[in-house]
Order: structure tokens, then C-alpha cells, then sequence
């Protein structure tokens, strides 16, 4: 607790103003290119701040604050969409904010049969209670695990960050982004981001790996982070490949309508064909 | 009953003496305190008990499943390895009706009620699954449609299916309750619903396949396969006809004296003609199979303990029992048939349980297992199907010949003689 407040104090005695901290606030909306959130682990403290707000602005149970929750290795659930895991690698301890990527391809959206899962325009992935069957295909198809169902629940809902939809409506930034004293988190268009990322990279070679996680992965993604040390030693799957989900269903579904009108047609000629056969017979 | 009085409302008398002959029909035939019918009885009204669990408290409340394992049994082996099973249906009507292949016609109506109650009820389960099954209307009437969805497609398929099914069924339903133009008519209609039935059901097959397509990442490199849909629809050929092969071994016991003579004379002639066709799309998925591994270049993951696993599944149930399905062809072996029959079950059942729950997220430290209650509602819903399979057969005739009068005319004589005999069954239900 102390020691959050104190980072929280030394972030804004650093001069971190919340302009600083987004490239174009307020655009969201607005705005027809597609917005996301780039993670600079390297200035992640672990103060956990952005776990703290995430809770608060999405009306979800306050969050336990003893550090010692740091000790395991924890995922995202039904009950706190953002959390920050610590991992120690060659670089000494690296802290990691995970939560919902927001793929700019998600295959959530694309497995969704009622469009309950959507992907806005500006960027974040929404889900629909209205609209939403709790049928689960999004959970089986996300490659980072994210939709969290709510198994407990006569009236279940998917659980997941969404970005701070609605407060980007309301041309405020995610609360997680306005809330991080360390300037670890950074709000704008992706290009914006993907420019910024690579200026970090270009101008201090030897602080990061030169790669950007969610540039290129599952077709890029909302939230990209940046690292100094290998993204397979931070628990970043690195193996989820380059392709965007959908491209995968897409050769199959193409296919449907083709095969829906022509295969009747064959089959009615084949059955014409054998049933003119068998009266031959049967004359002959 | 005073007749005289009801002779000007025919219809509305046609109408209560079906009504009436439906009730009666309702009835239990033969004795019900059976040791099978307790032991049914024992089941379902358990798993109604879990399931009114289930619906005030959530999925969570009976099933093991979490968000690692979204998909359980319900899923992986009501829905998914129950429709596998009953694709049967779609390729006896297709040799039957597209090929004219007269032979399997003994057969065709056990397999589409087969099917078709398959359907009603491994895919109705699936709304026990759903987390909102009220919602299940939303993809439906069009408020939302989810064009680019694999489960799209798959629903929109199974629901038409099933209305194909149950007009290729219909004639037996109209024969039972002596609608005699109804029977004309859904007679006319059979070819149509073949044809689209069998568009629709290789469709969806392929699609409870494609449903794992985006899972790349999470789904073992040796059951993941760009093939997937292909690999589905083609193990659904001979999972259906192994289904079609073992039901059949149990219900000419357990139906002896209904059985055709028909179906009687020509029953070898049929199992031996089905196995052929096992044999022969098991050679084909097993190609695909091994196109499979070299194409994947997963020759090194079989020396591993998943690779064992891929193995005891492949070459266990798939090319143990093609290989019996060859021989017991060849030297016209019911028994040999139908334990590759059997085999072959099991093995669909490995393989669709391996996609959709064992080798699904294999590298996530706490495995999902099935609860027991999972379990006792999957035996529900099997048990309530048989009861209606049960249900049906004693009453429609399904393996029993039909009634004289919906037998196939050759000459027009007959049908004015069909006509006058329709007629005296109105007046005489007219003085009932």
C-alpha cells in the first residue's frame, strides 16, 4: 500500500502529466483509425495502480492489495479484467500487465454467432449481454484465454477488458492509462503506438528486444508490449503465430455457399442418372 | 356414442378420434416395471434434479468445467460425438435415394429416426450447456447474425437437418396415424429433403470440425489439422454406418418378433454392404491421416507420450477395425463386423474427445475431468432417447412393414379399391 502511493508520488513528481501518457486523447471516437494501448514493460514499477482503477471503474470487487499476490502467477478473471504478474529473468524482476488484447482481428468476434463479441471501429473488442447465448466458442477460440465466463451464474456474462469503452465514448482515456504513474502504459492510434515503439527501440538499442508483441502477432493486436528481455521469459506466448484467427475459418466458409448450390444439382443428376439406369433394367 | 349427431362436423371428428388415438398411444406397451425401465426411470429424474441445480446456480454448480476448459463433455461428447453418430442417416438416404441403391432400404427409416432423435437430443443437450439458452433464438430470427462464425453455420445446419429428417421420417408418422394424403404428399417430398439433408449434413460434419480451426494454438499439432472439417466429414461416414451397424445388432434382439421379412432376408446382404463402405472411408481418412504427419512433420511429437496417445487412437480404433471391417466382408462375418463396429465407436469417440477436451490446451498444468454429474446427465439424455426410440418403434412401423394401404401400387386399380377403403374407414369412424 505504501509503497503503491509512493510510486504513485514519485511517477507525478516526475513530471508524468496525463497528456504525456496519450498521443491522442479524446480521438477515440471520433477517429477513424483503430486505437491501442502500448505497454512499456521496462517502466512498469508493479505498483499495480492500473489493477486498482481497472476494479474500480468497472464495478468489480476491490482488489486484494497485499503484494504478496505477486509471489504466484495469476491470470485474469471474471472479477478483475487487468492484472500485473512479476517474473524474474536475466534483467532482474520484469512486472507485466496482462488483460484482453483487443486483437485487431479478434477470433472471439469472429467466432460469435450472435455478434454479441464485436470489434468497434476505434479498437476495443465489446461483448453484448443481450445478444450473447453463453454458448463459450469465443473462450475456446482466444488464443490469450481472455473471455471469462461466469460459471457461477443463473444469468452468466463474459468477463474482459474492453478497453474502457465506455469512458472512450465519453472522450476520456482508459482509466488504467490515465492512472499509471510511471508512463508504463500509452494510449493512441496503433500506427501512432507501432512509430513510438520503434522510436523507444531505435533511440535506446540496448534497453529493449527488438520486437514489438502484438505488432504482428494473431494478426496484430490492441495492447503491444515492449521488453527487455524475451518476450517467452515474461509468459508471452510466443507461438500463437502471425496469421489473424479468422483468415483460418475463412477458406472453409467460402466454401459453404458453393458447396450449398451445387452439391443438390449433382446429387439430383445422379439420381436422375441411376434412376434412368434402373428402368432400363427393369425393361430390359 | 351418439354418431349421428357429429357426422356434419367430419373434420373436427377426424380431428378428436387423432387426438384420441394419440393419447392411447401415449401408454406404456408391455410391462413397466422392468429392470431396464427402473433403472432409466432412476436416472433421468436424477439428472432432472442437477440440471434444476444448474439452472438456478449456474453451470459452475455441477460441471468441472473453468475457463481454461470452456468445453466439456457436454459438448465434446454430446454434441459433437453424438452427431458423428448419427451420420448414418444422411448416407443410407443418399445410397438409397441418390445411388438407387434398392439393397439398404430395409434400413432407411431406423437410421433417420436414428438420426434424427440423435439430433432432438445430442444437439438439444446443448442447450443444457448453453449459458443463456433462452438466447439461442438470437442467431436465429436475425436480430443478430453472426455471419462469419463457424457456430453459425453449424446451427443454421442443424436446425434445417433436422427439419429434413423429420420430413424423410414423416411418412412412417402419417402411416401410424393413417393420414393417408399426408402420406401422398411427404412421400413426394422425401428426394428434395434427401438431397438438401445431405448438402446440409456434410456441411455441418465438416463444420463441428471447423469449430477448432482458430483454436491453432491451443488444440495438440497432432490432432490440429487444416484438414479438420474434411477429416470430420469423413469419419462421420463410417462413424454413422458403425452406429447404424451396432443399433442394429441390439434392436433385432431386443425387436425380433417386428422385424420385415424383408429386412430379415436381406439383413447379411446389409451389415456386409455397410462394412465395405466402413472400410473403404477409413482408408481414405487414414491417408489423410498419415498426409497428415508428414505434411505437419510431426514424426518426432509420435515418440512422445501424446504421440503414444495419437497412436492407440489411429491405429487402435481406426485401423484395427477398418482392417476387421475388410476381412469380415470378405468372409461375410457378422460377428467380426460388429466388433469393428464397435471398435470403431470407441475410436470416434477418442478422437472427437481428444479435439475437443483431452488434447485441447495439453500443455495447461490442471487437466479438466468430468464430474459425475456431468456424466449422470450425459446418461439421461441417452437414456431418454432410447425411451422414445423405444416409444416409436413399438408403435410406427419403422422396422415393422407398413399398412397395406400405404404399400407401393402398381397399377391404378388398386388405388380406386385404396379410395373406397378410405371411405369406409370415415363412415365407420363416423358411428364411433
Amino acid at each position: 500500500m505504501e509503497r503503491r502511493s509512493f510510486l504513485k508520488a514519485l511517477g507525478a513528481m516526475g513530471g508524468a502529466s496525463l497528456l504525456g501518457s496519450s498521443l491522442r486523447a479524446g480521438t477515440a471516437v471520433a477517429g477513424t483509425e483503430m486505437m491501442g494501448i502500448l505497454v512499456d514493460t521496462t517502466r512498469c514499477a508493479g505498483c499495480r495502480a492500473c489493477e486498482e482503477i481497472c476494479g474500480e471503474v468497472n464495478s468489480l470487487p476491490e482488489i486484494d492489495y497485499d503484494d504478496a499476490v505477486l509471489d504466484k502467477h495469476r491470470t485474469t478473471s471474471i472479477t478483475q479484467y487487468s492484472v500485473i504478474n512479476r517474473y524474474e529473468t536475466e534483467k532482474g524482476e520484469v512486472f507485466v500487465k496482462t488483460q484482453c488484447m483487443n486483437c485487431v482481428q479478434p477470433a472471439c468476434a469472429s467466432a460469435c454467432l450472435t455478434k454479441a463479441m464485436k470489434k468497434t471501429e476505434e479498437g476495443p473488442v465489446t461483448w453484448d449481454e443481450k445478444k450473447c447465448m453463453g454458448c463459450r466458442f469465443c473462450m475456446v477460440s482466444c488464443p490469450f484465454d481472455m473471455p471469462k465466463f461466469e460459471y457461477n451464474s443463473p444469468v452468466p456474462r463474459i468477463q474482459k477488458c474492453n478497453m474502457c469503452w465506455d469512458r472512450l465514448q465519453e472522450g476520456e482515456l482508459p482509466a488504467c492509462v490515465e492512472n499509471c504513474p510511471n508512463e508504463a502504459l500509452m494510449f493512441g492510434t496503433r500506427r501512432e503506438l507501432l512509430d513510438e515503439a520503434k522510436r523507444r527501440i531505435y533511440q535506446n538499442p540496448n534497453d529493449y528486444v527488438h520486437h514489438i508483441y502484438g505488432e504482428h502477432e494473431v494478426g496484430g493486436t490492441g495492447y503491444m508490449y515492449l521488453s527487455a528481455v524475451p518476450f517467452d521469459q515474461i509468459g508471452f506466448r510466443t507461438d500463437v503465430g502471425n496469421e489473424a484467427l479468422p483468415e483460418m475459418t475463412r477458406g472453409f466458409l467460402y466454401n459453404v455457399p458453393v458447396i450449398e448450390t451445387m452439391l443438390p444439382l449433382l446429387l439430383l443428376g445422379v439420381h436422375n442418372a441411376t434412376k434412368r439406369n434402373a428402368d432400363k433394367e427393369s425393361e430390359a | 356414442m351418439d354418431g349421428e349427431k357429429r357426422s356434419p362436423e367430419l373434420v373436427q371428428n377426424n380431428f378428436k378420434r387423432t387426438m384420441r388415438f394419440i393419447i392411447d398411444e401415449l401408454k406404456p406397451k408391455g410391462k413397466i416395471l422392468t429392470l431396464f425401465n427402473a433403472s432409466a426411470a432412476l436416472i433421468i429424474v436424477t439428472a432432472i434434479i442437477l440440471l434444476t441445480i444448474r439452472f438456478t446456480k449456474g453451470l459452475g454448480s455441477i460441471t468441472n468445467l473453468s475457463q481454461e476448459y470452456p468445453w466439456g463433455i457436454w459438448i465434446g461428447f454430446d454434441v459433437i460425438t453424438g452427431v458423428a453418430f448419427a451420420g448414418g442417416a444422411y448416407i443410407v438416404t443418399f445410397m438409397v435415394y441418390i445411388l438407387g441403391q434398392k439393397k439398404y432400404h430395409p434400413i432407411v427409416r431406423v437410421t433417420v429416426l436414428n438420426g434424427f432423435l440423435a439430433y432432438l437430443f445430442y444437439a438439444g443437450a446443448l442447450l443444457l450447456d448453453l449459458g443463456k439458452p433462452w438466447n439461442v433464438i438470437n442467431p436465429i430470427i436475425g436480430n443478430s447474425f453472426g455471419l462469419s462464425s463457424v457456430m453459425f453455420l453449424v446451427a443454421w445446419h442443424f436446425l434445417l437437418y433436422m427439419i429434413m429428417e423429420f420430413i424423410e421420417f414423416f411418412p412412417a408418422v402419417a402411416e401410424w396415424l393413417g393420414w393417408k394424403k399426408v402420406r401422398k404428399v411427404v412421400g413426394i417430398m422425401t428426394l428434395g429433403a434427401v438431397i438438401l439433408g445431405f448438402t446440409l449434413s456434410s456441411l455441418h460434419q465438416a463444420g463441428l470440425g471447423a469449430l477448432f480451426l482458430m483454436a491453432k494454438s491451443k488444440l495438440h499439432p497432432l490432432w490440429y489439422s487444416e484438414f479438420i472439417p474434411i477429416l470430420f466429414f469423413v469419419s462421420s461416414i463410417f462413424a454413422g454406418l458403425s452406429m447404424v451397424i451396432f443399433e442394429g445388432s441390439i434392436s433385432h434382439k431386443v425387436f425380433k418378433d417386428k422385424l420385415t421379412p424383408e429386412l430379415r432376408a436381406n439383413y447379411d446382404n446389409i451389415v456386409v454392404g455397410l462394412s465395405k463402405i466402413c472400410a473403404g472411408t477409413m482408408y481414405v481418412y487414414l491417408f489423410l491421416k498419415i498426409l497428415g504427419i508428414f505434411h505437419g512433420r510431426l514424426i518426432p511429437a509420435l515418440a512422445t507420450n501424446w504421440g503414444i496417445w495419437y497412436l492407440v487412437e489411429v491405429l487402435g480404433f481406426v485401423l484395427v477395425p477398418c482392417l476387421l471391417f475388410t476381412f469380415g466382408a470378405k468372409q461375410r462375418n457378422i460377428t467380426t463386423v460388429r466388433i469393428a463396429s464397435i471398435l470403431t465407436l470407441i475410436g470416434i469417440v477418442l478422437n472427437r474427445l481428444n479435439v475437443s477436451v483431452i488434447a485441447f490446451k495439453w500443455f495447461a498444468p490442471v487437466k479438466y475431468v468430468p464430474s459425475w454429474m456431468e456424466i449422470e446427465v450425459t446418461l439421461a439424455v441417452i437414456m431418454a432417447e432410447i425411451l422414445v426410440f423405444r416409444w416409436v418403434i413399438n408403435r410406427m412401423p419403422v422396422l415393422s412393414p407398413p399398412p397395406k394401404w400405404a404399400e407401393k401400387k402398381e397399377n391404378p386399380k388398386e388405388e380406386m379399391s385404396d379410395l373406397k377403403m378410405e371411405e369406409l374407414v370415415e363412415w365407420k369412424a363416423s358411428t364411433m
